[in-house]
C-alpha cells in the first residue's frame, strides 16, 4: 500500500494540498489558545499522509482549519491553506461550502453522531449530489445506491429507506464512508475513523477506504493516535506534539529511524509484539502536554525530554531540519540534538523484572451461563406467543486463574465480555453453572448480599472513569467511603493514611485528596480508579477494557502501574480487551469468546501459534501493528457480527467464517478439541489440519540489540 | 404504531370517563342542591321532593352517571336553567365561535413562535437571538388584560383602525377578531417560542449538523432539511399543551371584548349555577384536554423514527 506515488510534489505535479505556517487559535474567555502554530504540511495526488500525537495536540483543529470550520471562537490567525492552488483562507463563505463536500469530505470518529437520526439514509446520501452537481433526484438515488453498493454494503436497497439507528455501527461508517466519496472528492480528510469500532470490522474499513481512495485517485489525510494503523494505511506521516509537526517523513523511515524523542517515546509506550512486560517493559513518556498556552520557551518537548540541555533546548523556538537517510529526502525533524542522541544505548537502560510466580487457583469458573430474557412487543410476537426470547450472553464459560496470574478475555463487542464481568461482580446472576472465588460459588449472589470481605476481594477498574467516579465528591471521600465500606479501617485518621498510601501506589500527589474528579486527565482519573479498586487488598482484580480510552503514553503508563500493583500484592487480574497486542504483551493465558461463547483458550504462546482457532486467526490479522519488520498475513472478515438475540444455529462464527467447511458449520456447534493440557479449540476443522495453518505474525529476529536493516 | 394508537385512544376514552366522574360528582352529588336552582330559592321542601323523584334523582349516584353519560353521548345535554332551552341550542355555537378564535389564534400563533424560536436558536447568543428572546419573555409576562387594555388604547383609540368589541353584532367580522388574536398571541407564544429556541440551539450544536455543514450544504438547506425537524420534536408536545391553555386564556380575553363565545358562556353559567351548561363545557375542555395531549404524544412519536422503530 506504501508506494511512495507522491513524493515530496518533486515529480511536478502541483500538491492537492499545500499549508505553510498555518496558525490556528480558539478564543476563550481566558484568552486567546493557539491550538496548532506554525504547522506545515503538503499532500500530492493520490497521497495518503497520517497525523498522529497526542489527544489535544491539535489533529482536530487542523483538520477543521482545512475545512475553514472552526466554530464560533475559532479562527485561521496566520499561514496559507492552499487547496489545489486556492487558498482556502481567502475564499468566500460561498466558495467554500462549494468545495466542502464535493472536493474535500471529511469522516469523523462517531459515526451514529455524525448521521442525521431522523432523516433516511438515502435522503442523507441523495443531497449530496443534488446540491453540488444539481443532477436529478433519480440520478441522484442511482449514485447513492451504487456507491453503497461499492462500499460492500449487502442489500443497498433496504439500506437506503433505513434510519442511521436501524443499522450496526460498522455500516454506519461505511454510510459515512460513502457519502464522503459521492461526488469523488480530490482530498479526504479522516478523523479517527476507525476508533469507535470493532477490530474486525475496523481491517475491513481500512481496507475499503484504502481501496477506493486508490480507485479514484484521492488523496487521503489519516488522523489516528494508532501508529500500526498509521503504518498499514499511509505513505508519510507526520507527528504532532503540541499544535506544531515535530517530525515528518516517509513511514518505513520514520518507523526504522525514528530521530525525535518523543516519536520514540510513543513506540516505546506501544505494546509490540517484541516487548515483554517482563524482559522489555513498555516505557511510557513522563509528564504531560503542555496546555496550547502555557508552553515551555524553547522546545516544547523539553520539560518531558530525557535528553533536555539547559541553554540549548530552552532558547530559541526549535525550527525543522532535515534528516539526510539514504532511503527518504522528505524525513524532517524539530530537535536540535538528533544527529546527537544514541536511542539504542539509550534503551540499554532500561529496567527488567522477574516474572511472578503464578500460585494456587484463586477463580474457577465452571460452565458458567447466563441468558437474559428478552420480550418482544411487535404484533406478530404475541399473535404467535413466542413473545419471550432468550439471549445467550454467556454460554457454558468454563477457565480458572491462579494467584497472581493475568487471564485476558479477548472479544468484540457482543461477545459477552462485559456480561461476564457483571456476573463476578454479583451486578448478574448466573443463569446456570459456578463461579468460585477461593472456593465459594460467587455467581448465584448478588452484590446486595455479598459480604463486606466477599466484596473487598472482588474489585473492578472500568473502562471509562468518568462513569464511576461520583462528580460531587472529593477522590480522598471516595477512596476513603470504599475502605470503610469493606471494613479495612474505621478510625478516620487510618482511613486517611491508607489513602494517601494508595494515591502513592498509583504515583498521584497525595494532596489529591481534595481535588474534584473534573480537576483530573483521564489518566488520573483512571489511577483514582484503580486505587479504589485495591483500596480493600482485593485478591481478583477484573479490568474491563481499562486503557482503551486512554492515550498511547496514558494508557502505558496505566498498564505499567496495574502490572506493577499486581506483583506487589500477587493479585489475580482478569484483563478484559479487545486488544490483541495489550493482551499479547500482559496476559498469561488468553480466553478469546464470541457472540458469548468460548472459541479458544489457552497460554499467551498458545493463542498466538497456530493451532489457530479461524476466529483468533481472524482477530490477530485485525490487530493493525506499529514494526514495518513484523509481516503479518491479511485476513479480512466479511459481514458484521450476528446480533446476540438470533445466534447462528451450529458455529457462532459461520457467518463470517474464512475457513468455514461447510453446512456443518452453520448446522452442528463445533466440538472442543484439546491440544496439550490446557489448550482448546471449539472448531469442526480437526486439530492437525489446523496446526498446518502458518502463522499470521512473523516476528524478525530480535537477538542483536542493533537495529535491523530496514526493509527497502 | 396502530396498537400505540389503540393503546392512546384507549387510555383517552379511559381518562374522559374518569374525569366525567369527578365532574359529574361536583355537579349533580347532591340532587337538591340541582333541584334547588331549577326551581329557585323560594320553592318548598315537597316541591324539591317532588321534583326529584319526577327526574329520577332518587336513584343510587353510579345508575344516574351512566344515565347521564348514555344521554351525552346520544347527544341530549339537558336543559339550561337560565336559558329554558336544550343546552345543545346554545352550546354549539358558542363553542364553534371559540373554535374559530382558538384556532386563528393558534395557527398565528405557533408560526410566529416557531419562526422565532428557529431564528433566535440557530444563531445562538447573536443579536438577533438576544432581540427575540428579550421580547419573548416580555411579552410573557404581561397578562392578557394588561394587554388588551394597552392594545385597544393603540389601535382602538390612538390610531382608530380596529372595532373596541368583538361582539359580531353585524354578523361575523374578521377584523373585529383581530385585536383578541392579537392579545392572545402575544401572551401565548413566548413559551412555545423559548421551547423551540432552546430545542433549535441543542440541535445546532450536534455533530450531524457538522456532517451537513461540512457536506457543503446551503445554510437554508441545513436549517430546514437537517435542523428544523429535530428541533420540533420537543416543541410539539408543548404547542399540543398550548390549546388547553388557549381554552383558558379565551375566558378572559372574550369577556374583554365582548365575543360571544364558551369562555364567556362558561364564566356566565358558572356564576349562575347553570348545571348543565357548566357540565357541557367542562366536558369539553377536558375532551380538548385530553385529545391534544394524546396528538401531541402520538405526534412526538412519529416525528421522532428512534421511537417509532423501536
Ligand atoms: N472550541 C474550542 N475552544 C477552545 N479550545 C479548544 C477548542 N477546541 C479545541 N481546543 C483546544 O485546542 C487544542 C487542540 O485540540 P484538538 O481537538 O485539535 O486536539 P486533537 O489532537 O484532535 O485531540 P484528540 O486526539 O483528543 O482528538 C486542545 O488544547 C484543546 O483543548
Ligand atoms: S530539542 Fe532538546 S528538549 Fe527538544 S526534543 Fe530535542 S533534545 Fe529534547
Ligand atoms: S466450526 Fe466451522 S465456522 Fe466455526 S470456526 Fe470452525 S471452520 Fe469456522
Ligand atoms: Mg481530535
Amino acid at each position: 500500500m506504501a508506494d511512495h506515488n507522491g513524493k515530496d510534489n518533486g515529480n511536478g505535479e502541483a500538491p492537492v494540498l499545500d499549508i505553510s505556517g498555518l496558525r490556528l487559535s480558539y478564543y476563550t474567555r481566558a484568552g486567546e489558545i493557539p491550538a496548532v502554530m506554525d504547522f506545515d504540511l503538503t499532500i500530492a495526488k493520490g497521497e495518503s499522509v497520517g497525523l498522529v500525537g497526542e489527544s489535544g495536540c491539535g489533529k482536530s483543529t487542523v483538520a477543521n482549519g482545512i475545512m475553514r470550520y472552526m466554530g464560533k471562537n475559532g479562527g485561521i490567525v496566520g499561514g496559507t491553506i492552499k487547496f489545489q492552488g486556492r487558498d482556502m483562507a481567502e475564499m468566500s463563505e460561498e466558495e467554500v461550502r462549494r468545495v466542502r463536500g464535493k472536493d474535500i469530505a471529511m469522516i469523523y470518529q462517531e459515526p451514529m453522531a455524525a448521521l442525521n437520526p431522523s432523516l433516511t439514509i438515502a435522503a442523507q446520501l441523495m443531497e449530496v449530489p443534488m446540491i453540488h452537481e444539481e443532477v436529478s433526484e433519480e440520478e441522484a438515488f442511482q449514485r447513492a445506491y451504487d456507491m453503497l453498493s461499492a462500499v460492500h454494503i449487502p442489500d443497498p436497497k433496504r439500506l437506503m429507506d433505513s434510519y442511521p439507528h436501524q443499522v450496526s455501527g460498522g455500516q454506519q461508517q461505511r454510510v459515512v464512508i460513502a457519502m464522503a466519496l459521492l461526488s469523488r472528492p480530490a482530498l479526504l480528510l479522516l478523523d479517527e475513523p476507525t476508533t469507535a469500532l470493532d477490530v474486525t470490522v475496523e481491517a475491513g474499513i481500512v481496507e475499503l477506504i484504502a481501496e477506493l481512495s486508490k480507485e479514484s485517485g484521492t488523496s487521503l489525510l489519516y488522523i489516528s493516535h494508532n501508529l500500526g494503523l498509521m503504518l498499514e494505511v499511509c505513505d508519510r506521516i507526520c507527528v504532532m506534539y503540541s499544535g506544531e509537526v515535530v517530525e515528518e517523513g516517509h513511514i518505513s523511515s520514520i518507523f526504522s529511524w525514528p530521530k525525535h524523542p518523543y516519536t520514540h517515546g510513543l513506540f516505546g509506550c506501544i505494546p509490540l509484539p517484541h516487548a515483554d512486560k517482563n524482559a522489555r517493559p513498555l516505557n511510557a513518556i513522563k509528564g504531560q502536554l503542555p496546555l496550547p498556552h502555557q508552553r515551555p520557551k524553547g522546545c516544547y518537548f523539553g520539560p518531558r525530554c530525557e535528553f533536555f540541555q539547559t541553554g540549548r533546548c530552552d532558547s530559541d523556538h526549535i525550527p525543522m531540519e532535515e534528516v539526510f537517510t539514504d532511503d527518504d529526502d522528505a524525513h524532517r525533524v524539530r530537535c536540535l540534538r538528533w544527529n546527537e542522541i544514541d536511542h539504542d544505548e539509550a534503551r540499554t537502560v532500561e529496567t527488567t523484572r522477574d516474572p511472578i510466580e503464578v500460585g494456587d487457583t484463586v477463580l474457577e469458573v465452571d460452565n458458567m451461563r447466563k441468558y437474559y430474557e428478552v420480550k418482544e412487543s411487535t404484533l406478530a410476537a404475541m399473535v404467535s406467543g413466542g413473545s419471550v426470547r432468550q439471549v445467550k450472553a454467556n454460554e457454558s464459560i468454563s477457565f480458572d486463574a491462579g494467584e497472581g496470574e493475568t487471564v485476558a478475555i479477548v472479544g468484540e463487542s457482543g461477545c459477552g465480555k462485559s456480561t461476564f464481568a457483571k456476573v463476578l461482580m454479583g451486578l448478574e446472576t448466573a443463569t446456570e453453572g459456578e463461579v468460585r472465588l477461593d472456593g465459594t460459588d460467587l455467581g448465584s449472589i448478588e452484590v446486595k448480599k455479598r459480604t463486606p470481605e466477599q466484596l473487598a476481594s472482588l474489585q473492578m477498574v472500568f473502562q471509562n472513569p468518568n462513569d464511576t467516579l461520583n462528580p460531587s465528591h472529593s477522590i480522598g471521600y471516595q477512596i476513603g467511603r470504599v475502605i470503610k465500606r469493606f471494613g479495612i479501617e474505621s478510625d478516620p485518621a487510618k482511613i486517611q493514611e491508607r489513602v494517601h498510601k494508595l494515591l502513592d501506589t498509583v504515583k498521584l500527589p497525595r494532596d489529591f485528596v481534595n481535588r474534584k474528579p473534573r480537576q483530573l486527565s483521564g489518566g488520573q482519573k483512571q489511577r483514582v480508579g484503580i486505587a479504589r479498586a485495591f483500596a480493600g487488598n482485593p485478591k481478583t482484580v477484573i479490568a474491563d477494557e481499562p486503557i482503551s480510552a486512554l492515550d498511547v503514553s496514558v494508557a502505558a503508563a496505566v498498564t505499567e502501574l496495574l502490572m506493577d500493583i499486581q506483583r506487589e500484592h500477587r493479585t489475580t487480574l482478569l484483563f478484559i480487551s479487545h486488544d490483541l497486542s495489550a493482551v499479547r504483551y500482559l496476559a498469561d493465558r488468553i480466553v478469546v469468546m464470541y457472540l458469548g461463547q468460548i472459541m479458544e483458550r489457552g497460554t499467551t504462546d498458545e493463542v498466538f501459534a497456530p493451532p489457530y482457532h479461524p476466529y483468533t486467526e481472524a482477530l490477530l490479522s485485525a490487530v493493525p501493528i506499529a514494526d514495518p519488520e513484523v509481516e503479518k498475513r491479511r485476513i479480512v472478515l466479511e459481514g458484521n457480527l450476528p446480533s446476540p438475540l438470533d445466534p447462528p444455529k451450529g458455529c457462532p462464527f459461520s457467518t463470517r467464517c474464512q475457513r468455514k467447511v461447510g453446512s456443518i458449520c452453520d448446522d452442528e456447534p463445533p466440538p472442543v478439541q484439546l491440544d496439550g493440557d490446557d489448550h482448546s479449540i471449539a472448531c469442526h476443522i480437526p486439530l492437525d489440519e489446523l496446526r498446518e495453518v502458518e502463522p499470521v505474525i512473523t516476528i524478525p529476529d530480535r537477538d542483536l540489540e542493533a537495529p535491523a536493516a530496514p526493509q527497502a | 404504531m396502530s396498537q400505540l394508537i389503540l393503546r392512546r385512544v384507549g387510555m383517552m376514552i379511559l381518562i374522559m370517563l374518569v374525569v366525567a366522574l369527578l365532574l359529574f360528582l361536583m355537579n349533580e352529588g347532591d340532587p337538591r342542591l340541582i333541584a334547588r336552582s331549577v326551581l329557585g330559592p323560594y320553592a318548598q321542601d315537597q316541591q324539591l321532593d317532588a321534583w326529584i323523584a319526577q327526574h329520577g334523582y332518587d336513584r343510587p349516584i353510579m345508575v344516574r352517571y351512566f344515565d347521564w353519560i348514555g344521554r351525552v353521548l346520544s347527544g341530549d345535554l339537558g336543559d339550561s336553567i337560565i336559558y329554558k332551552r336544550p343546552v345543545n341550542e346554545i352550546f354549539w355555537d358558542r363553542l364553534g365561535n371559540t373554535g374559530i378564535l382558538a384556532g386563528v389564534t393558534f395557527v398565528v400563533m405557533v408560526v410566529v413562535a416557531l419562526t422565532l424560536g428557529v431564528l433566535a436558536g440557530m444563531k445562538e447568543g447573536s443579536a438577533q437571538d438576544r432581540v427575540i428572546s428579550v421580547f419573548s419573555i416580555t411579552t410573557t409576562s404581561i397578562p392578557e388584560y394588561a394587554s388588551a387594555v394597552l392594545l385597544a388604547w393603540i389601535f382602538v383609540f390612538g390610531l382608530g383602525w380596529l372595532p373596541g368589541t368583538s361582539a359580531m353584532t353585524g354578523g361575523f367580522n374578521v377584523v373585529e377578531l383581530i385585536l383578541p388574536v392579537m392579545v392572545l398571541t402575544l401572551y401565548g407564544f413566548g413559551y412555545v417560542a423559548r421551547m423551540t429556541r432552546a430545542s433549535m440551539a441543542e440541535v445546532m450544536t450536534n455533530h450531524y449538523i457538522r456532517t451537513a455543514m461540512l457536506k457543503g450544504l446551503p445554510y437554508r438547506h441545513i436549517i430546514m432539511k437537517h435542523a428544523l425537524r429535530n428541533a420540533l420534536i420537543a416543541p410539539f408536545t408543548v404547542i399540543m399543551l398550548q390549546i388547553n391553555w388557549l381554552l383558558s386564556g379565551v375566558v378572559v380575553t372574550e369577556f374583554a371584548f365582548g365575543y360571544k363565545g364558551f369562555g364567556a358562556l362558561l364564566l356566565e353559567a358558572a356564576l349562575r349555577r347553570d348545571i348543565f351548561v357548566i357540565e357541557a363545557c367542562g366536558l369539553a375542555a377536558v375532551f380538548v384536554a385530553v385529545f391534544t395531549q394524546t396528538i401531541g404524544d402520538l405526534g412526538y412519536t412519529y416525528l421522532n423514527p428512534r421511537i417509532r422503530f423501536k
